[in-house]
C-alpha cells in the first residue's frame, strides 16, 4: 500500500498543502483586528471599576467607564464579547442543575441560570468632541436553534408573561425577573432572551468569552473608525471572589471566526514536518540506490 | 433380565472400556449369563450400520454417558493470546486505578483554595456539605472510576468470541481442505484454539492413517522361510514363486489368512444366493485395515473368505470347494498382547488355534528353532517399511479346549479386574505355537506428507513422530517422508543400543551422557538465546522405543538415574526431528505432557487418526484428527479433524498465521482505541476543575465501542491478509515471524499504548488550543463545552477507524462497507441525535451541536489537521518499513522502477531495464554468473524451489 513510490509523493503533497493551508489561514488571522480591555478593576490598579468590585446584583449596580483609542480602523462587524477567566461553567456541579425542559417552557431553580452575567455595556465614539452613541445590536447571538426551538416561554396566561410566570421564585443573584429581562421586547424576555441563551451555553474551558452584541447598524455599518471610544459599564458581576477576571474584547470576524493564531501555525508546521520527512526519505531512498549502484559495479 | 456393571470410569482414555455382564431369566431354565464388553456398547452419537434393528438397554444417560463424560476435558484448552489479554488487562487496570487516584487527589489539592471549591456561583448542596470527607472522597474516586472505566474495553471480549466462532467456518469452507474421497471438508470442534494453530512449536505425529494412507495392500508373505511375491509384470505369470514350501504347509497358511481375523463381509445392495458373484457384490469391512489386507492376500493365492454364517466360517479353496470351519473362540486384538487368535473346530473335528501378531509377540510364543528363517525375511520387510505380521498355529486336543473354554468363559464374567484376568487367560493359550510364515503388507505414504513436514520443519516447528509400529518400519517411513534426511545423525536409544541385560540401566546412562555432551558441543552455551537456532546447525534425530521410554520416565528405585528424564528432555528438545516407535497409546500422552511442561511451556499439537492417539490430541494444546479409515474417535475428540496429513500444512501456516495475526491485532487494537478514548476525558478533568464532567455525550460514551468503532475491527479479524494464503503456504519461513506470541510481547503492546497516549494527546490539546478562540463560526456566535467534546470525538472516530484501514492489507467489499459505513453511521447519527428534542431526556445538550459544528470552516481544518497528525507516526513507521525491507529483500529494489520520476529528475542514474532483466533471471532460479547479483537474493526467499519426486517408499539409505 505504502511503499516508497507512493509516500514519496503523498509526504511532498501533503507538506505543500499544509503549507499552502497554514499561510492562508495565517494570514487571514493576521488581518483579524482584536482588542481586549480588562475592566476587572483590581484592588490598589488605578482602574476606575476598582471602586465597583463589591457591586453585586443585588447591591445595586455600579456605573464605571473605560476610555481607550482605536489606532487603525476595525471593519465591520465588530464583535463585542465579555470573557471571564477562572470561571468554571463546565463544572459538573454546575452543569447538572441544569434542566432544558423546563427552558422549553417549564419553571426552574438553576445554577446556571442564577449566575447569569449581568454586567450591561454601551459603547461611544468621540465624536467632534462629544460622545456619540454606537448602536450595539443584540439579536442574533445566540444559535438560531437554541433561541427558537430549544427555549420556549411557558405558555401566555391572559397575554401575559408576568401571570405565567406567577408562583416561580427570582433567581436569588437577579436583579430582576425573567420576564423582566428585556422587559420592552416580547420576542426577547424571559427564557428567550439570547443573553441568557448564550449564557447558558456553557462554556468548555474555564477562560471563555461569549458574544455580547455586535456593531453593524447605523453609521458604524462598515465599521469602527479609529478614534477615541468610551465603554461604559454597569458593573454588577463579582469576579474576584474567585480571583477571576473579566474582559470586553472587540473583534472583527472573518471566515475562520475570531483571532486563532493556533490553527495557521499548526499547518505551518505540520506542513514543514511532511516535506521535512519527504527529504529525509528521499536521501534514505538515494543512499540505497547508489549503494546498489556500487555493489552492481 | 438382570444387568451388572464394572465402575464407571470417566477418564478420557477409558471411552472404550466397558465391563458388564447380562444374566437372561427364561420361565423354567437356568438363567443364562453373557458377557459385556465394549464391542456391546454404543456410544452417544452412533449410527445403524449394516442392520435394520437392535435391541439394546440404556446403561448411562445425560451427563453420565461416556461421550458426556469425556467431552469435560476441552474446555480447559486456553491459548496463549488469552494469557496476554489477562496481563495486558492488569496493566490498564492500573491505568485506570491510576486515573482515578490522580484526579481524585488533584481535586482536593485543587479544592484546598475555598475559592475553586465553592465560588458563588456555584455553591454546594446541604447534602454536599454534610457528607463526611473520606466518605467524599470515596464517592469521587469511585465517580472517577466509572468516567473513565471504558478504558477497559469489554467489548473486546464479546468481539473476541464472535471473531472466533464466526472465524472458524473459514476453516471449514476451505475447498482446499475437502477431500473428494470421504466427501468432507475439515471438521471444527472447538473455535477457542484458532490462533493457537500459529504458535505451534512441537507436533506430534501418529504413522499410520496419519503420515500413511492406511490403506493396506498385501505385498509378499514367507513360508517356512520361502517367499512368495506377486509380479508386477505380467509375463511371469500371476505369481512369483522364490522355492517352494511344502503344498500342506502353504494351504494351512492361507486357510490361517482365511480365517484369524474379524472381518466382515458387507453385501450389495441386493442379495442373493449366488456365491459365485460374491466377489462382485460384497466388500470386506473391518476395524483394521490390515486384516482386509491379508485377507485380500489370501484370495489372491486361491482361498477367498466367504463370510460367517451361523457360527461357520465358510472358506473357499483353491480347487473351488467351499470349506466350513466352526468358529468357538476370538481373542482379541490388543495393544499390550499385540496379537490375536481364533479357534476353530475343522469338518473332521479337528481344533485349531490360529494366532497372528507382531514378531516380537509371536516369536516368543513359538517353538525357537523355527524363527532363524522367518527372522530374516521379517526383517528386511520392516528395513522397507513394510508392517509385518507373524502367524503361528497350534492343534489342541478336546480336553485342552474343554479347559480353555472353562478359563475363557469365567474371564469374560468377571466384573473386576477383567481385562487383566483375560490377558492372563491369552496369555497361557498363546503358548507353544508353531510358526508357519509372515506377511508384509504395504501403507503407502499419504500424498505429499514428505512435502508438508519439510515445510513444518522449515517453519520452525519440531515434528516428533510417536507410532506404535516396530523401529525399522518406522524409520524407514521417516525417512521416506524426509523427517530424516540423509544427513541427519542419528541417535539411538532403543532395546538394539540399550540391550536386554541386566546392566542396561547403566548402558542407558552411558548413551544419554554421550549424546547430551556430543549435542552440547554441537549448540554451545552462548547461542541458546537464539530459541530457533538448530535450524542453522548440523542436524541430529533422535530414535526412542517404549520400553526405553519407561526406563527413563519410571526408572528403578536406583536413585542416581532419577536425572535421566532432564537429561534426556534436553538431548529431546536439541534435536530436528524425533521417532518414539513401539509406543502404548498412554505414552504417547506422557510424551507430549513431559515437552508441554518444559521451560517457555511451548505450544504442542498432536495429529493422529486412531483411538491409540486420543490420549495425545487430548493432552496436547491443539488437538487435531484426521478422519481415516479407523474409526472417527480421533476426529471427534479432537479440536479440528482434517480429513489428510497433508491439510495441516495450510492450516498451521496460513489459516494459524492468519488467525493469529487477526487476533492479536484486534486485541492491540482495542486496548489502543480505548485508551486514545478516555484519555482526553482524562485530561479534561484538569480543566473543570475535577469535578467528573464528561466530555463526551452519554450517547458517544456507549456508542463508541458498540456501534462506531466495533464493525471495521470484526470485519478486519474475519477477513484480513496480511500476507496472502498462497505465500504463507509456500514460504513456511514466515510462521517463524510470528513464533512466542511475538505480537502479544510487551513490546507491541508499549507501541500500541504509546500511539494511544499520543493520539489522546493529540486530540485533547489540539482542540484545546483551538478552543483558546472559542468564536469559530464565520459570524462570531462562540462553542460551548459540548461542541468541544464533539470535535474531539470526531476526531477520534475518524482517526481509529483511518488507522485501520492504513492497517487492512487485503480489502473486501466487506471492508469498505463497514469502514466507510461506521464513518456514516457516525455522521448520520450525530445529526440525528442533536436533530430532535427528546422527550426521556433532561438536557438536551446535543442539541443542533453537530450541525453547528460543520458550519464552521475552522473546525473542519482543525478536525483534518488533527486526523493527519494523529496518523502521522503510524505513515512514517509503515513508509519507513517499507523502504527498508525494500533494500534488505531486494537491493535492487522497485522503488526505482516506481519512482523514475524523481530519480530522473535528480540525477540518479539507473539502468533500468537492466535490473528488470537480472530479476526476473534470478526469479527463474537459473542465475548463473551473478553470485551477489539478486537472484541470490530472491532465491532465499523461495526455499523450496521444486522438490525432487520421491517415491513413496524409499530405501532406507543406512
Amino acid at each position: 500500500l505504502l511503499s516508497a513510490g507512493i509516500a514519496l509523493p503523498l509526504f511532498f503533497a501533503l507538506g505543500l498543502a499544509g503549507l499552502a493551508v497554514g499561510l492562508g489561514l495565517h494570514f487571514s488571522s493576521g488581518t483579524i483586528r482584536e482588542l481586549e480591555l480588562d475592566y476587572t478593576g483590581a484592588p490598589r490598579s488605578n482602574h476606575d471599576c476598582a471602586r465597583c468590585t463589591n457591586a453585586s446584583a443585588t447591591s445595586g449596580p455600579c456605573l464605571c467607564t473605560l476610555r481607550f483609542e482605536l489606532a487603525e480602523p476595525f471593519p465591520g462587524p465588530v464583535c463585542l464579547y465579555y470573557q471571564l477567566s477562572n470561571y468554571y461553567q463546565n463544572h459538573r456541579r454546575y452543569g447538572v442543575s441544569r434542566d432544558d425542559l423546563q427552558l422549553s417552557g417549564d419553571p426552574w431553580g438553576l445554577r446556571v441560570a442564577n449566575s447569569l452575567f449581568n454586567d450591561t455595556f454601551t459603547l461611544h465614539r468621540l465624536v467632534n468632541g462629544s460622545f456619540m452613541p454606537v448602536p450595539l445590536d443584540s439579536r442574533g447571538i445566540s444559535w438560531w436553534t437554541d433561541s427558537n426551538v430549544k427555549f420556549r416561554n411557558p405558555e401566555l396566561v391572559n397575554g401575559s408573561l408576568a401571570t405565567a410566570f406567577w408562583g416561580t421564585a427570582k433567581p436569588p443573584n437577579w436583579p430582576c425577573a425573567a420576564y423582566l429581562l428585556d422587559a420592552g421586547n416580547p420576542n426577547n424576555t424571559g427564557f428567550v432572551n439570547e443573553d441568557f441563551i448564550v449564557w447558558m451555553r456553557t462554556a468548555a474551558l474555564p477562560t471563555f468569552r461569549k458574544l455580547y452584541r455586535r456593531v453593524h447598524q447605523g453609521n458604524f455599518s462598515a465599521g469602527l473608525p479609529h478614534g477615541t471610544y468610551r465603554l461604559d459599564i454597569n458593573y454588577s458581576y463579582p469576579v474576584l471572589p474567585f480571583k477571576g477576571t473579566k474582559k470586553v474584547i472587540l473583534s472583527t470576524v472573518s471566515w475562520m471566526g475570531g483571532k486563532n493564531p493556533f490553527l495557521g501555525i499548526a499547518y505551518l508546521v505540520f506542513g514543514s514536518a511532511c516535506i521535512l520527512t519527504g527529504f529525509v526519505m528521499l536521501a534514505v531512498h538515494i543512499k540505497y540506490q547508489q549503494q546498489n549502484q556500487m555493489d552492481e559495479d | 433380565m438382570e444387568l451388572s456393571m464394572g465402575h464407571i470410569s470417566s477418564r478420557s482414555e477409558r471411552l472404550f472400556r466397558f465391563v458388564g455382564r447380562i444374566n437372561i431369566y427364561r420361565s423354567n431354565q437356568e438363567p443364562i449369563a453373557r458377557s459385556l464388553g465394549p464391542e456391546n456398547l454404543l456410544l452417544k452419537g452412533s449410527t445403524l450400520k449394516n442392520t435394520k434393528k437392535i435391541y439394546g438397554v440404556a446403561v448411562y444417560t445425560g451427563m453420565e454417558t461416556k461421550m458426556a463424560l469425556n467431552y469435560q476435558g476441552k474446555s480447559q484448552k486456553r491459548s496463549a493470546v488469552e494469557k496476554s489479554i489477562n496481563a495486558f488487562l492488569v496493566v490498564y487496570l492500573c491505568i485506570l486505578l491510576s486515573k482515578a487516584t490522580v484526579c481524585t487527589t488533584m481535586k482536593y489539592v485543587w479544592q484546598s483554595n475555598p475559592f475553586n471549591d465553592e465560588p458563588w456561583y456555584n455553591e454546594k448542596t446541604k447534602k454536599e456539605k454534610e457528607a463526611f470527607k473520606v466518605l467524599r472522597m470515596f464517592t469521587d474516586f469511585l465517580s472517577f472510576m466509572v468516567l473513565f472505566n471504558f478504558i477497559i474495553p469489554v467489548s473486546m471480549y464479546v468481539t473476541v468470541e464472535m471473531q472466533k466462532f464466526l472465524g472458524s467456518f473459514f476453516i471449514s469452507w476451505d475447498k482446499e481442505m475437502y477431500d473428494e474421497e470421504i466427501k468432507e471438508g475439515a471438521l471444527v470442534n472447538t473455535s477457542d484454539l484458532n490462533e493457537e494453530l500459529g504458535q505451534v512449536e512441537y507436533v506430534f505425529t501418529d504413522k499410520t492413517g496419519t503420515l500413511t494412507e492406511n490403506s493396506m495392500e498385501f505385498i509378499e508373505c514367507c513360508i517356512d522361510g520361502h517367499k512368495y511375491k506377486e509380479s508386477i509384470s505380467e509375463v511371469d505369470g500371476p505369481l512369483k514363486y522364490y522355492g517352494k514350501a511344502e503344498k500342506c504347509r502353504e494351504e494351512l497358511f492361507l486357510r490361517a489368512l482365511c480365517l484369524c481375523h474379524t472381518v466382515q463381509i458387507k453385501e450389495g445392495d441386493q442379495v442373493d444366493g449366488l456365491i459365485g458373484h460374491l466377489e462382485h457384490r460384497s466388500t470386506y469391512i473391518s476395524s483394521s485395515p490390515d486384516e482386509i489386507a491379508l485377507v485380500k492376500g489370501a484370495k489372491k493365492y486361491g482361498f477367498s473368505f466367504l463370510g460367517l454364517e451361523n457360527d461357520y466360517m465358510k472358506v473357499k479353496n483353491q480347487n473351488n470347494e467351499t470349506e466350513r470351519y466352526q468358529l468357538l473362540h476370538i481373542l482379541n486384538f490388543d495393544p499390550v498382547r499385540r496379537r490375536m487368535s481364533v479357534i476353530v473346530r475343522t469338518i473332521t473335528g479337528k481344533l485349531l488355534l490360529f494366532c497372528k501378531g507382531a514378531d516380537s509377540s509371536i516369536f516368543p510364543k513359538v517353538q525357537q528353532d523355527e524363527i532363524q528363517q522367518t527372522k530374516a525375511h521379517v526383517d528386511r520387510n520392516a528395513m522397507d517399511g513394510y508392517r509385518t505380521l507373524c502367524v503361528a498355529f497350534k492343534e489342541l486336543s478336546q480336553e485342552e479346549y474343554d479347559q480353555i473354554d472353562k478359563q475363557i468363559c469365567e474371564a469374560k464374567m468377571a466384573l473386576q479386574d477383567r481385562e487383566e484376568k483375560m490377558a492372563k487367560v491369552f496369555e497361557d493359550i498363546e503358548a507353544n505355537m508353531h510358526l508357519i510364515g509372515a506377511t508384509a503388507v504395504e501403507d503407502k505414504l499419504q500424498e505429499q506428507a514428505a512435502e508438508t513436514i519439510e515445510a513444518l520443519h522449515a517453519a520452525g516447528m519440531k515434528v516428533w513422530v510417536l507410532t506404535g509400529d516396530k523401529m525399522e518400519t518406522a524409520k524407514s517411513t521417516c525417512y521416506a517422508c524426509r523427517l530424516f534426511q540423509t544427513n541427519t545423525e542419528l541417535l539411538e536409544l532403543t532395546t538394539k543400543t540399550v540391550g536386554h541385560s541386566e546392566r542396561k540401566e547403566d548402558r542407558l546412562h552411558e548413551l544419554l551422557m554421550e549424546y547430551h555432551k556430543r549435542l552440547l558441543q554441537d549448540f554451545p552455551k552462548n547461542r541458546g538465546g537464539h530459541k530457533r537456532s538448530w535450524m542453522l546447525n548440523h542436524e541430529y534425530g533422535l530414535i526412542i522405543d517404549g520400553s526405553t521410554l519407561s526406563l527413563i520416565l519410571n526408572p528403578s528405585q536406583d536413585s542416581s538415574s532419577s536425572n535421566y528424564k532432564t537429561i534426556f528432555l534436553q538431548i529431546c528438545l536439541k534435536c530436528t526431528a524425533v521417532l518414539c516407535c513401539r509406543m502404548a497409546p498412554l505414552q504417547k500422552a506422557q510424551i507430549v505432557r513431559m515437552v508441554k511442561s518444559t521451560k517457555g511451556s511451548p505450544i504442542t499439537l498432536s495429529i493422529g487418526d486412531g483411538a491409540n492417539d486420543v490420549s495425545m490430541i487430548l493432552e496436547a494444546h491443539v488437538g487435531i484428527g484426521i478422519k481415516g479409515k479407523e474409526g472417527r474417535q480421533a476426529s471427534r475428540n479432537s479440536d479440528y479433524a482434517v480429513p489428510k496429513f497433508k491439510h495441516l500444512r495450510k492450516l498451521l501456516l496460513a489459516h494459524g498465521h492468519l488467525y493469529y495475526v487477526r487476533i492479536a491485532h484486534l486485541v492491540q487494537y482495542f486496548f489502543y482505541k480505548n485508551l486514545c478514548f478516555i484519555l482526553p476525558q482524562f485530561l479534561y478533568q484538569f480543566f473543570c476543575g475535577f469535578s467528573q464532567q464528561p466530555l463526551y455525550d452519554a450517547a458517544y460514551l456507549t456508542m463508541y465501542n458498540i456501534c462506531f468503532t466495533s464493525l471495521p475491527i470484526l470485519a478486519y479479524s474475519l477477513l484480513e491478509q496480511h500476507i496472502n494464503i498462497e505465500t504463507l503456504t509456500s514460504d513456511p519461513q514466515l510462521y517463524m515471524k510470528i513464533s512466542d506470541n511475538a505480537m502479544l510481547q510487551w513490546k507491541p503492546f508499549l507501541y500500541w499504548t504509546f500511539l494511544g497516549a499520543f493520539e489522546g494527546l493529540v486530540f485533547f490539546f489540539g482542540v484545546y488550543y483551538l478552543f483558546q478562540n472559542s468564536s469559530l463560526e464565520d459570524n462570531g456566535k462562540v462553542f460551548g463545552n459540548w461542541t468541544f467534546g464533539t470535535i474531539v470525538f470526531t476526531i477520534l472516530v475518524f482517526t481509529v477507524t483511518l488507522k485501520l484501514a492504513l492497517d487492512t492489507r487485503f480489502w473486501t467489499w466487506m471492508n469498505h462497507f463497514v469502514i466507510w459505513g461506521s464513518l456514516a453511521f457516525y455522521v448520520f447519527f450525530s445529526f440525528f441525535w442533536g436533530g430532535i428534542i427528546w422527550p426521556f431526556l433532561k438536557q438536551q445538550r446535543m442539541y443542533f451541536v453537530f450541525a453547528h459544528m460543520v458550519t464552521s470552516l475552522s473546525t473542519w481544518l482543525a478536525i483534518i489537521l488533527l486526523i493527519f497528525i494523529s496518523l502521522f507516526p503510524e505513515i512514517l513507521l509503515i513508509v519507513f518499513k517499507n523502504v527498508r525491507r525494500k533494500a534488505q529483500e531486494h537491493p535492487l529494489s522497485s522503488c526505482s522502477l516506481k519512482l523514475p520520476a524523481i530519480t530522473a529528475f535528480l540525477g540518479v542514474n539507473k539502468s533500468n531495464i537492466q535490473i528488470e532483466n537480472q530479476r526476473e533471471v534470478g526469479a527463474e532460479g537459473t542465475s548463473r554468473g551473478h553470485p551477489s547479483s539478486p537472484a541470490s537474493c530472491l532465491r532465499q526467499h523461495h526455499p523450496y524451489p521444486n522438490y525432487p519426486i520421491h517415491a513413496t517408499n524409499q530405501k532406507c539409505p543406512l
